[in-house]
């Protein structure tokens, strides 16, 4: 049993979950982001594929936005100090209970004393731990997401070490269940994103535009929370600079040397460069799961469009069903 | 609606508003104004608003409502916004503690400048800034603009580390670094006080729109504020 979880005074070691034994790459705690902050500079951070988050939450039967892990690339191991249910899903990483291959996209029951291990992935590049109940965070301007360029959110501003412990609550009522292989994600190498033309988009020349949609760029070596900078063809804007604006998720930024860059969750909220247009966050999600030398080619679409396409993803989370397991 | 304002898409489910392509005081007190009022009014799907030099970004909940009704309901909300130039935002005092050891610049900009060290610290002090946009870092205020005398290009090679507090010059734009990190603007000397603190209530002492006027202080003075000298400048 444990005590203290809702103690905030002295030790931090009185407060029960899972001890990280290995941190992985780059493992964060997430939610759904930090909102009512920008105007202080802070950016929203949260889970970069949201789709993976929410399916990891709804299998522990979550609120969608509490508390859970990102894991980046793998390596990450936990042991469990307390009896609950977990879910990973997303990237495919080889998932492990005490040494046994386990299944992502699902629930599992463990104990007090299991391990749970993350390997490489083998497709994709982000997964999601969840907890039932979610992880205790105290929120730092709201959320716990962890923006660790700022400091900001997690257990102390920083990405997992080894010995952080994941606070949770101890829980064995929940019903074990999967998502059917068939509604599961697939993450290729190739993909194409769907961009709302917007802001300076007239600042580039209808030669310059249909080089950008009738390109094929790749990932380039830096691709991170942050923004994901791609290569290929050119694009030059009319124009240098613009006064510094409010940057929203998915910008496409041009910089003076003409190659993309897309802006991700933990992008800094205003800038000087001139921007093409936004992609959908269904498809920054999909990029987030993207690694080097990943193809990407991009299509205009309209806002109404935008719109639909997210409403109708929602509608398919909605009705599609889980499957018991037990 | 003031003929300048412009309203266009951003994303998804953000638009921008325009007030202008010039930063003015007129502009800038009308995107404070203007941020207060979206505030209040829309509150019922409102994400959050990014106010900058002469724009606004407002972010939407797409499942609320769509960027027609928004941009609509924008353009009602700041049809008549009245604005009073002289009485917007706080007027704040920031101590600083200008000297060869706190501001490793300044021999640079005297030489660029051929204005003896003395006078660059005066002119720094003479004028109220506007606080134009907040970001980069979180408290990082763009603060203009700069009296063209002193006015100092960026650092070819920006520092790996500008301490805390340093209070820096890049063209027409001054502002306080709020926490140590890389930066290429010219640093003439340090601030005690934090410009953002996430304990703190007000997390800054600052925000878009406000007034801010520099005034030197001592060694001692800065020391008895709580600042902190040695930093290396890299």
């Amino acid at each position: 049993m444990i005590s203290n979880i809702n103690s905030s005074l002295g030790k931090s070691n009185i407060r029960l979950g899972f001890i990280v034994k290995r941190s992985g790459v780059l493992s964060l705690i997430q939610d759904e982001g930090r909102f009512g902050a920008f105007h202080m500079g802070l950016t929203n951070g949260g889970p970069i594929d949201k789709q993976a988050f929410h399916w990891a939450n709804r299998l522990c039967s979550n609120n969608l936005n509490v508390s859970a892990i990102e894991v980046s690339v793998g390596g990450f191991a936990v042991i469990a100090q307390v009896d609950t249910v977990i879910a990973v899903t997303g990237a495919k990483m080889p998932l492990t209970i005490n040494g046994q291959i386990k299944e992502l996209w699902r629930s599992y029951k463990v104990q007090a004393g299991d391990l749970i291990e993350l390997g490489h992935t083998n497709e994709g590049v982000r997964s999601y731990f969840a907890v039932d109940g979610g992880f205790d965070i105290t929120p730092s301007f709201g959320s716990s997401s962890t923006v660790c360029r700022e400091g900001i959110g997690g257990l102390k501003g920083t990405k997992l070490s080894v010995n952080d412990i994941l606070p949770c609550e101890t829980t064995t009522h929940a019903r074990l269940v999967k998502l059917s292989e068939q509604d599961q994600p697939k993450y290729c190498n190739e993909l194409r994103l769907r961009i709302i033309p917007s802001y300076q988009h007239q600042h580039f020349s209808s030669f310059q535009q249909k080089l950008f949609y009738s390109s094929e760029y790749k990932v380039g070596k830096s691709y991170d929370r942050m923004g994901y900078r791609l290569e290929g063809p050119k694009i030059i804007c009319d124009i240098d600079g613009i006064l510094s604006e409010g940057i929203c998720s998915g910008a496409v930024q041009l910089p003076k040397d003409g190659q993309p860059i897309v802006l991700m969750n933990d992008r800094q909220t205003i800038g000087g460069y001139p921007k093409i247009g936004s992609v959908i966050s269904l498809d920054t999600a999909k990029l987030g799961q993207l690694a080097q030398g990943g193809k990407i080619r991009f299509e205009a679409i309209s806002m109404e469009k935008a719109r639909k396409l997210i409403i109708n993803d929602l509608n398919l989370f909605n009705q599609t069903d889980v499957l018991f397991c037990d | 609606m003031s003929p300048e304002i412009n309203i266009e898409i951003a994303g998804e489910n953000s638009l921008i508003i325009y007030f202008s392509e010039k930063i003015s005081e007129e502009v800038t007190a009308k995107v404070h104004r203007a941020q207060l009022l979206i505030k209040q009014e829309m509150s019922n799907w409102l994400i959050d608003v990014i106010p900058s030099y002469t724009s606004i970004l407002v972010v939407f909940n797409l499942l609320e409502t769509d960027h027609h009704l928004v941009a609509n309901k924008l353009r009602m909300l700041l049809k008549n916004i009245a604005i009073n130039i002289d009485n917007q935002g706080q007027l704040i005092e920031l101590p600083v503690y200008y000297a060869l050891e706190s501001g490793p610049d300044l021999t640079v900009i005297a030489k660029h400048t051929n204005l003896p060290i003395e006078k660059i610290i005066s002119i720094h002090q003479q004028q109220e800034y506007r606080v134009y946009a907040i970001g980069f870092a979180p408290g990082f205020a763009y603060l203009g603009e700069v009296d063209e005398r002193i006015a100092m290009p960026r650092l070819n090679t920006p520092r790996m580390k500008v301490p805390k507090g340093a209070v820096a010059i890049a063209d027409r734009q001054t502002a306080i670094y709020p926490s140590t990190s890389p930066g290429g603007w010219n640093i003439i000397g340090l601030c005690p006080v934090e410009m953002f603190n996430a304990n703190n209530n007000p997390n800054m002492p600052v925000q878009v729109g406000d007034r801010v006027k520099f005034k030197a202080i001592s060694r001692d003075e800065f020391s008895s504020l709580g600042g902190v000298l040695g930093t290396t400048y890299d």
